[in-house]
């Protein structure tokens, strides 16, 4: 069986390997020949999806902001396949302590926030973009950076920034609205002693990305609308698959869309983080 | 009119969850409910937990609509009808799952060797545990350790040299069902605790015979290759009845004479105690044994022959070895003499003669309590090892 379909994803956790062989073998059960590339950053990940080592490539929301902007740059566009139910309108909380003299993003004038990963959408860039719109400028920023180039989905950034707040290190710091709740659950927040001082526009998060020539290849394109249609025929009700859906955090897989990457567009302009043509232009970026 | 909860204050940092899933397990998918709360940022943490547990989220004003998602109940499954019924064949997939669980259909599949009811359980199991349970002592209190040896070093060294070839007896006793258990579905969990019970009894055995010859500053005696081989053989049987019937019925009811002959004839209180504990932990090993046989004989009366044909075999394959060690036929017959007199030992002798007879004699008894013809029951005891065990 020739592999004619070949995935890009980014191994933030070991894990990533689980989910690709198991999808792997739902697709090989469906006749569908599937293969995947795994990369260390979303930044190589991207570059591969413009020299035509993979045909799609599953996309942080910053990596499409980049491969959008890179497409449009070269006339070459790409385009998009589904997203997960769970990828879908989040949001991103401001949490403090309880009893810290902080109740709106005001009172943040000098004080210590805690930010995830250098290259996290959800716990740096769209945070900033938040705060600069609210007119919050002389704070102290905390950055902790782990694994740069993997967009801050693996949460570390985030969970180091919480034990920093519980430990008195910073005055508040930025998380997923459900990581606050999985933090919560898990003690790394204690429960009921933290509060949310500020929420952020909804955004999107993860989405498949799909090559140019799959866009303009009707063969190809035939190949990704299969690959699409065979996503969205994923049943949690199915328990063969049930686990892949587990693993990988959603209940559904539902058509994309690209509005809510918007919000993060505008704040990768205002932090100077990629050019109009998909250029890193963030000199302290590291991956 | 939807169902409306109040989670007050409560935050979905605090488990606020829970009050919405309650509510939620009362509607069909796709119906909604209404939340009200006064928590800081509650919608926010709501739209958040509905977004992973895949329900729809909206904020009317200072409430919220939830939209019930996909129904979670198709996953999962009631396999085994009630706690207490047992499954003729407790399926892979059931697993580690405490009987009578709802078990998630996709669950990993455990191959347990013995899953089928007829192959490994009994009807008295939960009662034999029971009486297992009642039955359990601690050999630091029910053994008075402290007396000193008033007998001669003669039958002291009778006394290490028969408990040294018991310690490898209940070596065995251990280990076979221990090979087991592993192997049980946990389904049969009677079975399961019965034979983890059994195996803590050879444990403390193997302890208290240990501390026995240790007791006035002794160091075990002989172990003959005889001896191993005939246990060996036990440790090689892979079918649970079979084992059952060798080990249990046959080898350790046949203990059970030798502990009572130990009782009788130990020259110190603290063996007499530990023959007496000992024999009753026996005892209850061969009732198992005994049950679980009968019952598997009485809906398959052919398994006798595999029966029959298994104690063949084991005759065949010790037919060159020595049997019992002679030291201990030799320990025995010190013992019941008492001291090494002639007369004495003439006694001695006899009593030994009897306690063989005495063992025959049982052997017979059990054997044809399963059901087998006095011919049968007859050949089975005159072929059992001559290693008692």
């Amino acid at each position: 069986m020739k592999n004619n379909f070949v995935l890009g994803a980014v191994a933030y956790a070991p894990k990533v390997v689980t989910i690709w062989e198991g999808f792997k073998e739902y697709f090989k059960e469906h006749d569908f020949s599937f293969d995947y590339v795994l990369f260390s950053s979303y930044e190589a990940q991207n570059e591969a999806l413009f020299n035509g080592i993979i045909h799609a490539a599953w996309n942080s929301p910053l990596a499409w902001v980049r491969a959008e902007r890179i497409g449009r740059a070269l006339n070459t566009p790409v385009s998009f396949g589904p997203m997960r139910d769970s990828d879908q309108d989040l949001t991103s909380v401001l949490v403090a302590r309880k009893n810290a003299a902080i109740v709106t993003v005001a009172d943040l004038e000098a004080k210590t926030i805690g930010f995830g990963a250098y290259d996290s959408p959800q716990a740096r860039l769209i945070p900033l973009h938040h705060l600069q719109k609210a007119g919050v400028k002389s704070f102290k920023s905390r950055c902790f950076d782990v694994l740069g180039g993997k967009h801050g989905d693996h949460i570390g950034g985030e969970r180091l920034a919480a034990v920093a707040l519980m430990q008195n290190e910073v005055d508040a710091c930025w998380m997923i609205d459900s990581n606050y709740q999985a933090f919560s659950s898990d003690g790394t927040l204690t429960a009921g002693e933290t509060k949310i001082i500020a929420t952020t526009e909804a955004y999107d998060h993860c989405i498949f990305t799909m090559a140019p020539r799959v866009t303009t290849d009707p063969a190809l394109q035939s190949v990704s609308q299969k690959f699409t249609e065979l996503l969205m025929a994923m049943k949690w009700s199915d328990p063969k698959v049930r686990h892949l859906l587990e693993l990988e955090g959603l209940k559904e897989w539902r058509p994309g869309r690209t509005q809510g990457f918007q919000q993060l567009s505008s704040a990768v302009d205002e932090q100077a983080f990629y050019d109009l043509k998909g250029n890193i232009i963030e000199p302290n970026y590291r991956y | 009119m939807s169902q409306i909860i109040d989670i007050e204050d409560l935050g979905f940092d605090s488990g606020a969850h829970i009050l919405v899933k309650q509510c939620l397990a009362s509607v069909a998918p796709g119906q909604d409910i209404e939340i009200r709360g006064q928590a800081a940022e509650w919608q926010t943490q709501a739209a958040a937990w509905c977004r992973t547990q895949g329900h729809g989220f909206k904020r009317v004003d200072d409430r919220a609509l939830i939209s019930k998602g996909i129904e979670d109940k198709q996953r999962w499954i009631t396999t085994s009808t009630s706690a207490t019924e047992l499954l003729d064949v407790a399926s892979p997939g059931l697993g580690l799952a405490a009987r009578g669980a709802c078990v998630e259909i996709g669950s990993p599949e455990f191959k347990f060797r013995f899953d089928r009811r007829d192959e490994i359980s009994t009807s008295n199991a939960a009662e034999l545990y029971q009486n297992a349970i009642n039955a359990q002592w601690n050999p630091n209190i029910a053994i008075d350790w402290s007396q000193p040896q008033e007998h001669s070093d003669t039958l002291e060294t009778a006394v290490v040299q028969l408990l040294t070839y018991m310690v490898e007896n209940e070596n065995a006793a251990l280990i076979v069902p221990a090979r087991f258990l592993g192997q049980v579905h946990p389904h049969f969990r009677e079975i399961q605790a019965l034979l983890s019970i059994q195996i803590a009894d050879e444990a403390r055995h193997i302890d208290v015979f240990n501390r026995r010859i240790a007791l006035f500053g002794r160091t075990p005696g002989l172990s003959t290759a005889g001896g191993q081989s005939s246990l060996k053989t036990l440790l090689d049987e892979s079918q649970f009845g079979i084992s059952e019937f060798l080990l249990s019925v046959l080898g350790e009811g046949t203990f059970v004479n030798l502990l009572q002959f130990l009782r009788r004839f130990a020259p110190d209180q603290a063996t007499r105690k530990i023959a007496l504990l000992v024999a009753k932990d026996e005892s209850r090993h061969v009732a198992f044994g005994m049950s679980h046989l009968a019952e598997r004989l009485e809906s398959d009366p052919d398994y006798r022959s595999t029966l029959m044909a298994a104690v063949r075999a084991r005759y065949d394959s010790l037919a060159a070895t020595a049997g019992l060690n002679e030291e201990v036929f030799d320990s025995l017959v010190i013992l019941a003499a008492g001291s090494l007199s002639p007369d004495s030992i003439a006694t001695g002798f006899k009593e030994v003669q009897k306690l063989l007879k005495d063992m025959e004699e049982g052997r017979l008894y059990r054997v044809q309590r399963l059901g087998f013809s006095n011919a049968e029951a007859t050949e089975i005891s005159s072929l059992h090892t001559r290693n008692f065990m």
